[in-house]
């Protein structure tokens, strides 16, 4: 008989414990048949914290709320065949966002894989295309191994979901354990520095531009803490005008002096218009999304662009760039600043008076008004309501997808990173109600609030069921315009205003509804209660869904049509008459 | 034109077209994959081609370091040099890849590909079957009465144009196994 070693354990009690020693406090998962063992280990201690969701879907969208506004590795568990399936759509939108998760799922025992077997799917085929890279651990020897080697390739280089698939009998099985020290360095190291002549190039850039521009994405978040401070001071320092995307928000201050608002399809016109007249484009830590670029031949076309991104595929993918650096945002702009004061901190005064006034101009058409009413809540009035009642607080903020992400994107203000969780790359409706209980259960103390639109939160409701658990007071701000609002504008821009079944018919009493889940519900029709509606729903101690009912045709502006240059931007009611040809109704 | 009276070709309509119209030089690449030989990397790799619309003319994979646990995957794809070095960015940033390397670009290599080739026939095709096997340096590996196989290596224009004079002579089936490649010197 051999001794047993101290650190021999089944595979099951392996995976805790790997988890512990990865410093993973939360795991949100759900059980069935091919996990039971890791369920019982979990049973047996108390580091590692549970969520237990309605739907795996809302497993790892609270796994991508917790990783977004931490900084930290998002974990779920889930079973395999319809427990895997169901997770594919959150780590699809985790790869397009670039959100670190680590997804364990069960699989059948090793012997009965490829037999059809009950609730077999062939979970690591289904996700590769959807995950960064995963794994079908067959032995348990190689188990702890493979989920430190997990953890490290989500969190390194360009971040993402990862997905491990572990057969029922590797949990039983047993076998020693691997120390995550111990774990040979993976070949996977991703380059953090940029290189030196690269950064003197677009040094000099700088120093000359006339009409520079920074135009920054969800990189500088990815890139932690350190690299949105280092852009605060860049941008700071250099006195030059700064645009983000959607993902970016909150990496430079909304209250910022230099602050342009996002640029993109629903950006703000100055922003977009800083970015097509521009002679210099510094683009860190985005990707030229077809959102941001518009028509590609006529993007930008006057501005030499630099490129600083972590993922060598990023650059030149879409827009040809002069300068490409590959390297983390926060390193890279530790080395360009460096560089930049050590030649003298010079900058084009001139040209940037210039380009101020210009801009100035660009922000007196002031693209955000709309049209207010004391009759009805419009969507707009309803946010920047939420913005001047919730400012200064403790707060984050997690959208559904539609128009109201967009308006919420336009009129909330960011002052950090993290504080900002919404589905950009892949657009997911029902993103919003899980990230923020994951938001939550990361941040007990603050304020958190999906602002949502109403077809988009009824995707995955269920998960009010798990903020009611485990106490989770997440504020659901619903605009609810009774419309598949963002699908019914483009079909009255692009489709003559054939609207093909984009209205919510038979919607839920949202107020009914809380009260079945036993939260708070509130109902909100007329601008002037308002006021007082959103401050009971802060001030109420737990989950509060607000049914906050908005005009219903309301569009939504700034608008680029697809297909168009940033220089063709329609600004209101009046100029959407006819102005989308034919060729850009075959975009999305 | 389409319904939609987008010129055919024309990149302004569409924010998707990312091609330079000015750049539309078809290349041909044989890009080196050094991979780690782990289960479904193979599939990421192929994945990835046909994820992103990439062509793949030719693929060959075999585990080239049996201690290291690595294949080599030798890939011979078509693109503009745009798509080229977007392919190249691609694998490279798959995780289980070591290295990938553009054997078109980085000096002279040396590319082969063995080839099966059966060819039936009678009498005076058979002849000319056998003379024309003789000057490509094919090799008979089976024969019948009735039929040859004939196995050959070379470039893969080389055996397109056995294969292509085996035809009028009875060209019956060809297996082929893809290009393997490497750079010539050290
Ligand atoms: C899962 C999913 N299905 C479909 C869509 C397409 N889509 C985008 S916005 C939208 C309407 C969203 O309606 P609502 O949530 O009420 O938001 P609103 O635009 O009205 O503010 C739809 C159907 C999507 N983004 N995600
Ligand atoms: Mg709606």
């Amino acid at each position: 008989m051999t001794k047993a070693n101290a650190g021999t354990m089944s595979g099951a009690k392996m995976i805790v414990k790997a988890l512990k020693d990865q410093g993973v406090e939360v795991v949100f998962g759900y059980p069935g048949g091919a996990v039971l063992p890791i369920y019982d280990e979990i049973f047996l201690q108390n580091d590692i914290r549970h969520v237990l969701v309605r739907h795996e879907q809302g497993a790892i969208h609270m796994a991508e709320g917790y990783a977004r506004s931490t900084g930290k590795p998002g974990v779920a568990l889930v079973t395999s065949g319809p427990g895997a399936t169901n997770a594919v759509t959150g780590l699809t939108d985790a790869l397009l966002d670039s959100i670190p998760l680590v997804v364990l799922s069960g699989q059948v025992p090793t012997f009965m894989i490829g037999t059809d077997g009950f609730q077999e799917a062939d979970t690591v085929g289904i996700t590769r295309p959807c995950t960064k890279m995963n794994w079908l651990v067959r032995d348990t020897e190689r188990l702890a191994e493979t989920i430190h080697t997990a953890f490290h390739v989500a969190t390194s280089g360009r971040p993402g979901p990862v997905l491990i698939d572990i057969p029922k009998d590797v949990q039983f099985a047993t076998a020693d354990y691997v120390a995550k020290e111990k774990v040979k360095a993976s070949h996977y190291q991703p380059r953090v520095k940029g290189d030196i002549d690269q950064i003197t190039r677009l040094v000099e850039l700088l120093e000359k531009a006339e009409r520079p521009i920074f135009y920054t994405g969800g990189g500088v978040v990815n890139s932690g803490p350190a690299a949105s401070q280092l852009l605060r001071e860049l941008v700071d320092a250099t006195g030059f005008p700064i645009t983000s995307t959607l993902m970016g928000l909150g990496s430079y201050p909304a209250s910022g002096q230099n602050w342009l608002g996002m640029l993109g399809m629903h950006g703000l016109y100055e922003a977009n218009l800083a970015m097509h007249g521009c002679d210099l484009m510094i683009n860190i830590g985005a990707r030229f999304d077809d959102r941001i670029t518009g028509r590609v031949a006529d993007f930008s076309p006057h501005s030499v662009k630099a490129h600083i991104d972590i993922d060598p595929s990023s650059i030149n993918k879409v827009i040809r760039v002069d300068v490409p650096i590959i390297g983390d945002v926060g390193h890279v702009l530790e080395d360009l600043l460096r560089v930049w004061k050590s030649r003298g901190r010079k900058v084009n005064k001139d040209g940037l008076a210039k380009w101020w006034k210009q801009i100035a101009e660009w922000k007196a058409v002031n693209c955000l008004d709309f049209k207010n009413s004391d009759k009805t809540i419009k969507p707009q009035y309803a946010l920047q309501r939420l913005e001047a009642l919730t400012k200064g607080m403790d707060r984050y903020i997690t959208t559904e997808v539609g128009q109201h992400q967009m308006w919420a994107a336009q009129f909330l203000g960011f002052e950090a990173p993290n504080r900002w969780m919404t589905s950009g790359g892949l657009g997911t409706m029902g993103y919003g109600l899980p990230a923020s209980i994951g938001v939550q259960i990361a941040h007990p103390e603050a304020l958190v609030i999906n602002v949502a639109g109403e077809a988009s939160w009824l995707m995955n409701m269920q998960e009010m069921g798990t903020a009611m658990q485990f106490r989770a007071p997440v504020k659901q701000f619903i605009l609810n315009n009774e419309r598949l609002g963002m699908v019914r504008q483009w079909q009255e821009l692009l489709h003559g205003e054939r609207y093909s079944h984009s209205w919510s018919e038979s919607l839920p009493d949202f107020v009914k509804l809380a009260e079945a889940f036993g939260c708070k519900g509130i109902k909100c029709s007329d601008p002037k209660d308002l006021d007082d509606a959103i401050m009971e729903m802060i001030r109420y101690d737990g989950p509060v869904i607000f049914d906050c009912l908005v005009e219903k045709h309301e569009n939504c502006f700034p608008m680029i049509p697809s297909g168009k240059p940033h220089n063709e931007m329609l600004l209101g009611e009046a100029e959407t008459q006819g102005v989308i040809k034919a060729g850009g109704a075959v975009l999305v | 034109m389409s319904a939609l009276n987008i010129t055919k070709g024309s990149t302004s309509h569409s924010a998707y077209d990312l091609r330079d119209p000015y750049a539309e030089v078809i290349e041909s690449h044989t890009l080196a994959v050094i991979v780690a030989n782990e289960s479904g990397v193979l599939a990421r790799v192929i994945g990835l081609f046909s994820g992103r619309g990439y062509n793949i003319d030719s693929l060959t994979v075999a585990e080239v370091d049996h201690e290291g646990h690595r294949s080599r995957i030798t890939i011979v794809t078509r693109g503009t040099p745009q798509v080229i070095e977007q392919i190249k960015a691609q694998l490279g940033r798959l995780v289980p890849v070591h290295e990938v390397h553009d054997l078109t670009v980085e000096g002279p290599s040396v590319q082969r590909e063995l080839a099966l080739i059966k060819v039936a026939g009678k009498g005076e095709q058979r002849i000319e079957a056998l003379r024309l096997a003789e000057i490509f340096r094919a090799n008979v590996v089976d024969s019948t009465l009735e039929s040859f196989v004939f196995e050959m290596t070379g470039t893969p224009e080389k055996i397109d144009a056995f294969a292509e004079l085996m035809r009028p002579l009875g060209l019956r089936e060809v297996a082929r196994t893809g290009v393997a490649a490497l750079s010539r010197g050290v």
